[in-house]
């Protein structure tokens, strides 16, 4: 029992790390982020720097390590990708912009896509030089993505589409998107659907920002009005979109990333420079058994997530069991932010940087946490896939299965 | 990375499983519940013949010189089977103190026995309902004789000796290795929440006791006792957890109510999906601490209080909702539940509680940030 690297290993981690210490700046705390350190300078973390990062990136070998070399991978196991998430997340490096794409489209298009359009893709995927998105969720088919109602009708050589996708992550950026939609609604719920990629510049789509309670956009809603799709772009067979969309959703268990916020380190910083009624914060019980019970959870997360990576190492899949990271991490957030606030009692509710410890965090947290535990699955959608995968139970008793989709109830 | 225990450590826990699968099932673990026995002899000659007695226990002390690791595997299934015997106290307490801190006589006269199978050990430590800590003691030494009530003592009525805090003046204290069949010693079994631990009130009344360790750093050597017994007791704790959350799942995928399996129902499954994630949890932070004991490592103190606190809460929670799961017969004295109901409560106390290794480990994390 070590925690120590393989020789191939480790010579991989020190060229990760010279080459982000060469090509981006080292963080000074966790959970620092561009706008943190250079609060103003507009368009620090855009678009285009993001871009500029990515094709040194992908140019250095290390925006897709396990993808085959021929698409500009190196064909590493898993475990690389790991390191070098690792390495990374000491540095301020654009996020946010390029994980969907080549986390989860790509590996789809190259599970399903001619040699051609892979060809055509998957380089300017990784070098930045285009952007995808995620046409999946809808208003009425979130945890329940296969309720999907968003209609796609064969014209031709054409698909015509139409209908509303929501919580589509960068849409207002992206370039190329991936899309499922009902091909059949007489069909059963999960067997009238039928998997698309598609350019977002096309004609008919409309995209509108979503503003979240923490004031911030990084969603949109996705309207379709008779949008035209080459049947080319279809991806699977018609009506085996859900077995598409499945590999798709396969691979963001390996792309989602360490939540951002505040975490331990920040409260139990918090507790020892805060004083309280009755002295310092960190000197009241409650306050200390509070800190001893998120201390706990964190190292459990940290610690599990080293039982994964000792998987990964040896060659071995992770399973469903990697899940109990987000659903022990998003609520963890969410009660940090709101601890910390109670420990500054009258005064947390101050969100001024200038005045709130650590620049406002713990408050942006509380306003940012929510979304942690509802995105890439909620914490109820998390304990059905332990309970189901891991532990074995029986799915829930489904009353829509078998019939055709267009006789199913529909939400108020 | 290699944050998993080796091939040869796994099949120790196999060859383990299948042993105490035979010789410590739930219908021998019920002997001693029911009967007047404060343990399974058979059980433990049967464990000595096994080796596992002297697991750590150094080859020139006449154990196999294996590490701690493989002592974790074997607390484990011990864990997992609620095997009644007196391990805990003679190797996570007993044996350890003496490879601490005992002198090369007191090794030589003890360890040896002890990896037989042949001596058990114990710590006399707490004295009543109340916290253990130096300024609750009232047994006092006074000339290596020993004056003072301990109750419970972990298999006190059975063991052949006794590691024993005690007072020497005004906040001194110092360990003592008593021999419970020496003059001065009375015993008597007291009933506890969990019957298949045996457990007793051990009066001394100038009983002469050898020194263990430095004088006046009783205190430090427990605390750096119950770090090295936290880590052990932790995977006995994630045995018993991982056993009542497989007892659970198992009954809730055979009973059926409102027309189908209740492990159908989100209200059970979501239950036992946080059973998981708190044994998952708990496995993580024992195996750091099985990794920090190993090595001796300066993460120990830190690591041992993290892994204390996630297993007794884990093994608690797991015990508790398995009554719930299984309704009514949960309750029941023929159902086994209650087995894993009382051996959570009394190893989450055995060494202190959660709240106060709680407090423990803040104020490690604290001396590791100043």
């Amino acid at each position: 029992m070590d925690f120590d690297d393989t020789r191939e290993e480790a010579a991989f981690r020190t060229e990760a790390r010279q080459w982000l210490a060469a090509h981006a700046e080292p963080k000074r705390g966790a959970f620092e982020t561009w706008q943190s350190r250079y609060p103003g300078r507009e368009g620090w973390d855009g678009l285009e720097r993001a871009k500029a990062f990515q094709s040194k990136k992908a140019e250095a070998g290390f925006a897709a390590l396990h993808w085959p070399a021929e698409w500009g991978g190196r064909a590493l196991p898993p475990i690389y990708q790991v390191i070098y998430s690792q390495e990374e997340s000491k540095f301020l490096v654009p996020r946010g912009y390029f994980e969907i794409g080549l986390g989860m489209c790509m590996p789809t298009l190259f599970a399903y896509g001619t040699e051609s359009q892979k060809q055509r893709y998957a380089p300017a995927a990784l070098r930045g030089d285009e952007v995808w998105c995620q046409l999946f969720s809808e208003p009425g088919a979130g945890s329940d993505l296969a309720g999907l109602r968003t209609r796609a009708q064969r014209d031709g050589d054409d698909w015509v589409i139409n209908g509303q996708k929501i919580w589509t992550s960068g849409a207002h950026w992206a370039d190329r998107a991936i899309l499922v939609a009902r091909s059949d609604p007489k069909a059963a719920k999960h067997k009238g659907l039928t998997f698309f990629f598609l350019d977002m510049k096309s004609a008919g789509i409309e995209t509108r920002r979503i503003k979240q309670i923490s004031g911030a956009s990084h969603f949109n809603e996705v309207y379709f009005t008779d949008v035209r799709i080459p049947d080319g772009q279809r991806l699977g067979t018609v009506g085996a979109g859900w077995g598409v969309a499945i590999t798709t959703l396969m691979n963001e268990r390996l792309t989602s990333g360490d939540l951002r916020g505040p975490d331990f380190e920040e409260i139990f910083g918090l507790a020892r420079a805060t004083t309280l009624e009755d002295g310092p914060a960190i000197a009241n019980a409650a306050v200390r058994e509070r800190l001893a019970d998120l201390y706990v959870k964190t190292q459990g997360v940290r610690l599990t997530r080293f039982r994964t990576m000792t998987a990964l190492s040896r060659g071995e899949t992770p399973g469903p069991e990697n899940s109990i990271g987000k659903l022990v991490n998003a609520p963890k957030a969410q009660e940090i932010a709101s601890f910390a606030m109670d420990l500054l009692d009258m005064g947390g509710v101050v969100m001024d940087k200038d005045v709130a410890p650590l620049r406002a965090a713990f408050q942006e947290s509380l306003l940012t946490s929510p979304g942690g535990r509802i995105a890439a699955g909620t914490d109820e959608i998390l304990r059905n896939i332990i309970a189901e995968r891991v532990l074995g139970l029986p799915q829930d008793v489904r009353v829509d299965r078998d019939l055709p989709f267009d006789q199913l109830p529909t939400s108020r | 990375m290699n944050f998993d225990f080796s091939a040869d450590q796994k099949a120790l826990r196999d060859q383990a499983r299948k042993f105490l699968s035979e010789h410590a099932s739930s219908t021998r673990v019920r002997r001693i519940l029911e009967g007047a026995a404060p343990y399974d002899a058979e059980l433990w000659r049967g464990m000595g013949e096994m080796g596992w007695m002297g697991t750590a226990i150094p080859e020139p002390h006449g154990g196999a010189g294996f590490g701690h690791l493989e002592l974790c595997v074997i607390a484990e299934e011990l864990g997992r089977s609620l095997a009644p015997t007196p391990f805990a106290s003679t190797i996570y307490l007993a044996a350890e103190a003496l490879m601490l801190a005992g002198s090369d006589a007191q090794k030589k006269r003890w360890l040896p026995r002890i990896a037989q199978g042949e001596a058990i050990g114990c710590l006399a430590l707490a004295e009543g309902p109340q916290v253990a800590t130096p300024a609750n003691l009232s047994t006092r030494a006074e000339s290596s004789r020993l004056t003072g009530a301990k109750v419970p003592v972990a298999d006190g009525d059975v063991a052949d000796f006794a590691i024993v805090l005690a007072t020497e003046g005004a906040g001194r204290a110092s360990l003592f290795l008593v021999d419970l069949k020496g003059p001065g010693v009375t015993r008597a079994v007291v009933a506890t929440v969990d019957p298949t631990r045996s457990h007793a009130r051990i009066a001394l009344d100038r009983a002469p006791g050898e020194p263990l360790g430095t004088a006046g750093q009783g205190w430090p050597l427990t605390e750096r006792l119950l770090d090295r017994a936290a880590v052990l007791v932790a995977f006995e704790q994630l045995g018993g957890a991982q056993a009542a959350l497989e007892m659970a799942r198992e009954y809730a995928l055979g009973r059926f109510a409102f027309g189908r399996q209740i492990a159908s129902f989100q209200a059970i499954k979501h239950k036992l999906a946080d059973m998981y994630v708190g044994v998952e949890l708990a496995r993580s932070n024992a195996y750091y601490g099985a990794w920090a004991l190993t090595k001796d490592a300066p993460e120990l103190p830190v690591a041992a209080a993290a892994a204390r606190v996630a297993a007794s809460e884990a093994y608690y929670q797991a015990a508790k909702e398995n009554i719930q799961i299984h309704g009514g017969m949960g309750f029941t004295w023929e159902f086994d539940c209650h087995l894993h109901y009382r051996r959570a409560k009394l190893t989450g106390l055995m060494l202190g509680s959660a709240r106060r290794w709680k407090d423990l480990l803040v104020s490690r994390l604290e001396a590791g940030a100043a």
